[in-house]
């Protein structure tokens, strides 16, 4: 199966780690991989901050750049709701509307892509230890990939998954919010790191890495003991 | 401007509510006690999804229509003996119900509850032209009793509040002497608002929907004081924002069920109350004469416009109780009387942009609250859409935001720009870098690093890496 990965600008620039595990994992599976040179960012910081003009050159770039993939495969939710959210901010442009729809049809998120369409639960990774899973906003609410990771981390052996208290509120990301409402987003992400620490987890476990960059930074700055992981990491440990 | 309460900056407001640990306690746990309530009630409904397209369908169908069932309503109010008065404004709603008060002679008003006429402050108005105005829900009753303090939530206005500190304000202003039981507490405003029903003159009540086939008015309430307020005092006068509107009993019945069980996770609440025109000749009770004040204060500005879907709003709250900014920065943060986040969407709209510009802002669009609403108002999109608006119609964007999003739109479109920089990255990250940490960032990253911590650039970005391991693969395809 051929796969175009979309690793994302945070991947690329700064967590290349997750990346080289997601590639890793799909080379397993017996997946081909590519990565398209000409990807950049899919422009959610602009679109969500209201530029949504600014931002749509950035998504142009994206439609061009994936234009001849089969499968679009991307660690993280949030990016992929993003070009998935690509139809609606094009529509009426005769041009770029269905290059979006083509565009929004291929994408998958990396746990998607696996368990949906690689069929794959049991990935024989190892870890051993306590974990609690973060379902991520755009993931679970937008894209709608809930059970995914899931069924990926039952699977893994050694590891004890432990429900992480009030689950489902945000961890103060929010990408620019985590700047512009600095004083709110040190809330929320607090709460988020006290609540993993509540479940006596070593691991907190999650597919976003912009989440997964907020609560790491706020764990590291407050010299928390637990282990941010993104899944991909997960999945390959052995 | 109506809505607005506070002349504090936003940024005051949020650090003086975030340092308020009682309201936080007291949200928290009753986010996580509705959260709770909520899905177990909409799971025993069964086919929820269906549930809140159905009322989604209901709400776009009247807002469509909105012009044919305001005249239904209307025409069917009067023809049953009922007064129906058209406001375009809060002042010319304040200022009619004044006027039926004073022909009265008027001089005790009870109230139930009603965000309508918070919006237009009424109160305030009926007090200066010497009213006695008694709010009798009881957390209404409350801040009212607690000089006017503003509501923080639609549906439960006095949630910012414990027992403890409710038994503090009935002491101080009632004489209070017992203790901070609820029931204790409830009974003691039960004996003092009694008085209050027996000797009112006006009866005042808001609207959860209006029936246009009947010209009925529908009260959901679970103390039954809306039921006092329209039966005991001679004249009741209903006011009601100009979209809470169905067409018949048979829709109310759906878009109840999913009030109920969205807004406290009940099946039914303790009283829905339908009230149709004036006392007739045979009822034993009920008012002798009606009014409905139909106010529009704005919202037909939002019809017709990519905002219209959040008049389909049904005031129940989910959209409150689930979300997660909501839970640190309590209500009065807002600063309008609607918060969270229909109120961060519906403030700007009815009140302007002046006064309500940065609410958009206070969300993540995690989209809690899209998910939440029954009748699928789609309010991170709202949310968001304000934003759109603020940055390209109103101009109003900070110019370093600007410059800064800019620099982003070239960056991210244009390979060899992000290709350049993204390169270098490391290489100029270097003296900030401790163990691959930057934990004093400049300009951008400052107001991260203020908080967490920042990783540094990859040495080898992912790009770089793929491409050699293709080469060692052998196959060199990149």
């Amino acid at each position: 199966m051929k796969v175009s990965l979309f690793v994302t600008c945070l991947v690329d620039m700064f967590q290349a780690n997750v990346g080289k595990d997601m590639v890793e994992v799909l080379e397993r599976f017996g997946c081909e991989l590519t990565f398209p040179q000409g990807q950049v960012c899919c422009g959610q910081p602009a679109y969500n901050s209201g530029y949504v003009e600014e931002s749509k050159a950035a998504m142009k770039n994206m439609i061009q750049t994936f234009e001849e993939a089969e499968y679009v495969v991307t660690p993280s939710g949030s990016c992929a709701t993003m070009f998935k959210e690509y139809p609606r901010i094009f529509k009426g442009d005769s041009e770029w509307e269905p290059r979006a729809e083509k565009l929004a049809g291929k994408t998958y998120e990396f746990t998607e892509f696996l368990v949906e369409v690689l069929q794959v639960e049991a990935t024989g990774a190892k870890l051993e230890g306590k974990a609690t899973y973060h379902p991520s906003c755009h993931m679970t609410r937008l894209l709608g990939v809930k059970d995914a990771p899931m069924k990926l981390l039952n699977e893994v052996e050694g590891l004890e998954l432990i429900t992480l208290p009030n689950a489902h509120n945000c961890c103060g990301f929010g990408g620019t919010f985590s700047v512009k409402m600095g004083p709110i987003s040190e809330q929320m992400v607090d709460e988020k790191v006290a609540s993993a620490e509540l479940t006596g987890a070593d691991y907190l476990i999650g597919a976003d890495c912009g989440c997964l960059m907020n609560i790491k930074g706020r764990m590291e700055r407050k010299g928390k003991p637990v282990r941010v992981m993104h899944i991909a990491e997960v999945l390959n440990s052995r | 401007m109506a809505m607005k309460f506070s002349t504090e900056d936003f940024k005051e407001r949020i650090k003086e509510n975030i340092g308020d640990d009682f309201m936080r306690k007291a949200v928290a746990g009753a986010q996580e006690r509705l959260h709770t309530r909520r899905l177990d009630a909409a799971e025993e409904l069964g086919n929820w999804e269906e549930w809140r397209s159905h009322g989604e369908e209901i709400r776009q169908h009247v807002l469509e229509n909105l012009d044919y069932y305001l005249h239904q309503l209307s025409e069917n109010v009067a023809s049953r003996g009922g007064h129906v008065f058209f406001a375009k404004t809060g002042e010319e709603a304040s200022r009619y119900i004044k006027e039926v008060i004073q022909k009265k002679e008027g001089k005790k008003v009870v109230k139930s509850k009603s965000m309508v006429t918070e919006e237009i402050h009424l109160n305030a108005c009926l007090e200066e032209a010497g009213c006695e105005v008694i709010e009798t829900d009881l957390g209404e009753y409350i801040l009212q009793v607690d000089d006017h303090d503003p509501p923080s939530h639609i549906v439960a206005p006095a949630l910012h509040k414990n027992k403890e500190q409710i038994r503090d304000v009935f002491a101080q202003k009632l004489d209070y002497d017992r203790t901070s039981k609820p029931e204790e507490l409830a009974m003691h405003a039960r004996e003092m608002l009694r008085k209050e029903f027996l000797t009112a003159d006006i009866g005042i009540t808001g609207c959860n929907f209006a029936i246009a086939e009947t010209g009925s008015v529908t009260l959901v309430t679970n103390e039954g004081n809306a039921r006092l307020v329209s039966a005991l005092p001679k004249t009741q006068i209903t006011v009601m924002g100009m979209e809470r509107i169905v067409p018949s009993f048979e829709e109310f019945e759906v878009l109840v069920s999913l009030l109920t069980r969205s807004a406290v996770g009940q099946k039914l609440t303790s009283y829905v109350t339908a009230l149709t025109g004036p006392q007739g000749e045979g009822d034993v009770d009920g008012p002798e004469d009606f009014h409905l004040v139909i106010v529009d204060n704005g919202r037909s500005r939002i019809l017709g416009t990519e905002f219209q879907s959040v008049l389909q709003c049904i005031r129940c709250a989910a959209c409150v109780n689930v979300c997660p900014v909501y839970r640190h920065i309590g209500g009065h943060s807002y600063g309008s009387i609607y918060s969270g986040p229909i109120g961060a969407v519906l403030s700007p709209l009815l009140g302007g942009y002046d006064d309500f510009k940065e609410l958009p802002y206070a969300s993540t669009l995690c989209a809690a609250c899209t998910d939440a609403c029954p009748v699928k108002i789609p309010l991170h999109e709202l949310l968001h859409k304000h934003r759109q608006v603020i940055v390209e119609k109103e101009g109003r964007a900070p110019v370093s935001e600007k410059l800064a999003m800019k620099a982003f739109g070239l960056g991210a479109a244009s390979n060899p720009l992000y290709q350049m920089g993204s390169k270098v990255a490391s290489t100029v990250m270097k003296p900030l870098t401790k163990n691959d940490r930057i934990s004093k960032g400049p300009g951008p990253l400052k107001a991260w690093t203020e908080l967490r911590e920042f990783p540094a650039p990859e040495k080898e970005r992912f790009r770089d890496w793929f491409t050699h391991h293709q080469k060692e693969k052998g196959d060199g395809k990149s």
